[in-house]
């Protein structure tokens, strides 16, 4: 199973190229200089570079032993992403982009963010490049991640409020998809996740797959072995397909992305694709999206912005075609309770995406029992989250 | 002869630009987007398209994207869409497209999609984020049944892909003025006719150009190198600001009469 796209950018009957006619030069444009820097050793040198004397890679593996005595079950390994430089690996793939931009001659970066870990991620790796930023953030993210817009503003990007529809992640890439469409010849899209059209979910992928390759190894010196199963929340999923890749010829790893369960499984209120999604189009790629019988997009709701969206990566849909990767769901209270834990037993504040495999592995440890070793990516740090968190808390307390 | 070819055939031996208009089906409601079809099929255009509202229109302006939520406010959608053109057709002369993104299309399923419109007396089809490279299969099902697939043309695209775009479409190509999201402009871009020609060099088909247009004096420009003038985002706003007043109907023929006015003169200018 060789693990690139079609030339048309399907992962078996996921992926393509949904994008309006202008945008179609562009994108292959985007797909000739990306395979050019792809196999391009200088390039891999820089971005190398940058990940370990800026990013502060490797990151390393834990073994949250507290955690897991608490789970009652399985050794559990946390592959520490919230210790990267900007705190989360969302930064792993800007500065991925950002060198990528800079070599086509694209001094314009347009993104979008929903938790504000890309955008500040991009924010960021544009102030390291001297390149103009400009990032789109739905009006609900914007206030329940106050703490990033700030930091965004501080590293010079312009972040604009988008209040259209569920003013969350989807809308704010339909709002970066128009100014791109608009000032297509010096701007750049430097889109945060495995999604949208042909090559960004293969770009991604591959700028995050740093993530696994470490992971793999370290847990291997750790332990001697590879981990029973592989934990990570999806959002579009880039995190989950950056621990993943390395894993996918393991046929004995089980590969689980954790979705966001919101607060049921009823329409409008959960952002689990592969629990009441189907397959459809949007913003650019054919994959599980929640949508109703009239092919609009439905509303979702999470406690995390980062996984507060109607469609997921497609290389995701197509593993789970495959019977390769596994998807389950975590609600808001269950990785509100996951937040917490993480705190007071190992002195960790995750960020509230990453809690959704915290609470998952936990279940699942229990599950499988001692002689299982479960390794969860901690994708981000839960700074940005505190203020929602305490808002959540006390909002429990009173009902 | 299709509908539409007959269309533009009719209006270039009239020796002037064509009309094309665009409003969203279910703005500001059902019935009175029914009306304001009739409307402006009296006032003279020469095609209709008729835009299907879908919940993320992400080529499209601040104008469009509000004529969008009101429709899908009173109840519109594709099916909507079909039952409504189904019903006016018999009133109506002009030829009607149905322009919507991919996904209620998809979600309808191509096959019954094409189906239903053709009962419903649908010209032509133009699927926003459906580029060549993944409309083959769709152009099929639609030429099976005797609709147009009509693509988009951008100043981006290459020649390669024109000559591709003039092969598998049908009815007219369409191109698009300028790089963007769809909005009235004070001015035709300056690229537009460049676009023109270079899509003239590798088809017969009309070409009708949009985005951006909003005034008579535009027509005419337009019309001095492509068959017909889109105006989209310029006539839902009439309809916006008319908002529930009663006299909705007749702002929107009026609006048209006087595009067409300019249209009725195009001669002068064609030879400027
Ligand atoms: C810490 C963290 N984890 C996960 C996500 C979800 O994105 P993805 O599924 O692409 O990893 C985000 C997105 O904002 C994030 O900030």
């Amino acid at each position: 199973m060789r693990r690139d796209p079609d030339v048309r950018g399907y992962f078996g009957e996921f992926g393509g190229r949904y994008v309006p006619e202008t945008l179609v030069e562009p994108v292959e444009e985007l797909e000739r200089a990306y395979f050019d820097v792809r196999d391009d050793p200088a390039f891999a040198a820089e971005l190398n570079r940058l990940l370990k004397h800026y990013v502060g890679r490797p990151t390393p593996v834990y073994e949250a032993t507290r955690l897991a005595a608490e789970a009652g079950g399985a050794r559990i390994f946390l592959k520490r992403e919230d210790l990267t430089h900007t705190g989360a690996h969302k930064i792993n793939n800007a500065l991925g982009q950002a060198l990528l931009a800079a070599r086509m001659g694209k001094r314009r970066i347009v993104a979008e963010t929903g938790a504000g870990q890309h955008g500040v991620a991009s924010a960021t790796a544009c102030a390291l490049l001297g390149l103009e930023c400009h990032v789109y953030m739905g009006a609900e993210d914007m206030d329940r991640q106050a703490l990033n817009v700030f930091r965004m503003r501080l590293l010079g990007a312009d972040v604009h409020r988008v209040d259209a529809g569920s003013r969350t992640l989807k809308d704010a890439i339909n709002e970066a998809m128009r100014d791109w469409v608009t000032n297509v010849v010096d701007t750049y899209y430097l889109l945060g996740s495995v999604l949208g059209p042909h090559p960004y979910p293969l770009m991604v992928r591959e700028f995050q797959s740093v993530i696994g390759r470490e992971a793999r190894a370290q847990f291997r010196e750790l332990t001697g072995g590879l981990p029973t199963a592989i934990v990570a929340c999806v959002g579009g999923g880039s995190n989950a397909m950056g621990i993943f890749d390395a894993f996918i010829e393991d046929r004995d790893v089980r590969l689980i992305g954790v979705e966001a369960g919101g607060e049921q499984i009823i329409r409008g209120r959960h952002a689990a694709r592969f629990a009441g999604g189907s397959a459809g189009v949007l913003q650019g790629t054919r994959t599980f999206i929640l949508q109703d019988d009239d092919g609009n997009i439905e509303l979702t709701h999470s406690i995390s912005a980062g996984l507060d969206y109607a469609a997921v990566g497609p290389e995701h849909a197509w593993l789970r075609a495959l019977g390769r990767a596994e998807y389950a769901h975590v609600s808001d209270a269950e990785a509100l309770d996951a937040f917490q834990r993480l705190a007071r037993l190992e002195g960790i504040l995750p960020a509230l995406e990453s809690a959704h495999a915290i609470a998952y592995a936990s279940r699942l440890a229990r599950e499988l029992g001692p002689s299982a070793a479960l390794l969860v990516n901690l994708s981000g740090r839960g700074d940005k989250d505190v203020q929602s968190v305490e808002k959540a808390l006390a909002q429990k307390d009173r009902s | 002869m299709s509908r539409l070819a007959g269309t533009f055939r009719r209006v270039k031996s009239e020796g002037r630009p064509g009309l094309v208009t665009y409003t969203t089906a279910g703005d500001p409601d059902l019935p009175r987007s029914g009306a304001i079809l009739e409307a402006l099929d009296r006032a003279g255009a020469d095609v209709l398209e008729v835009g299907v509202p879908f919940s993320d229109p992400l080529a499209d302006g601040p104008v469009i994207q509000r004529a969008t939520e009101r429709a899908l406010a009173a109840g519109s959608s594709l099916r909507a869409t079909l039952t409504l053109i189904g019903q006016v057709r018999p009133r109506i002369a002009a030829p009607i497209v149905v322009f919507s993104y991919a996904n209620p299309l998809l979600r309808m399923g191509l096959d019954a999609f094409a189906d239903e419109a053709a009962r419903a007396g649908v010209d032509g089809v133009l699927a926003l984020d459906l580029p060549i490279e993944e409309a083959g299969g769709f152009r099929d099902t639609l030429a099976a049944r005797g609709v147009d697939t009509i693509f988009l043309l951008s100043p981006t695209t290459t020649d390669a892909r024109i000559q591709k775009a003039a092969e598998l479409g049908s009815g007219f190509l369409y191109g698009i003025s300028r790089l963007g999201v769809t909005g009235a402009r004070d001015r035709v871009a300056s690229g537009a006719e460049a676009l023109v020609r270079r899509i003239r060099a590798h088809t017969a088909l009309p070409i009708a150009l949009g985005f951006g247009i909003s005034r008579p004096e535009h027509v005419a420009e337009v019309g001095a190198y492509a068959d017909a003038a889109v105006v989209g985002s310029a006539l839902v706003s009439v309809i916006a600001d008319a908002g529930s007043s009663p006299d909705l109907i007749e702002r929107v023929e009026q609006y048209v009469r006087w595009l067409r006015g300019a249209a009725e003169g195009r001669t002068q200018h064609a030879h400027a």
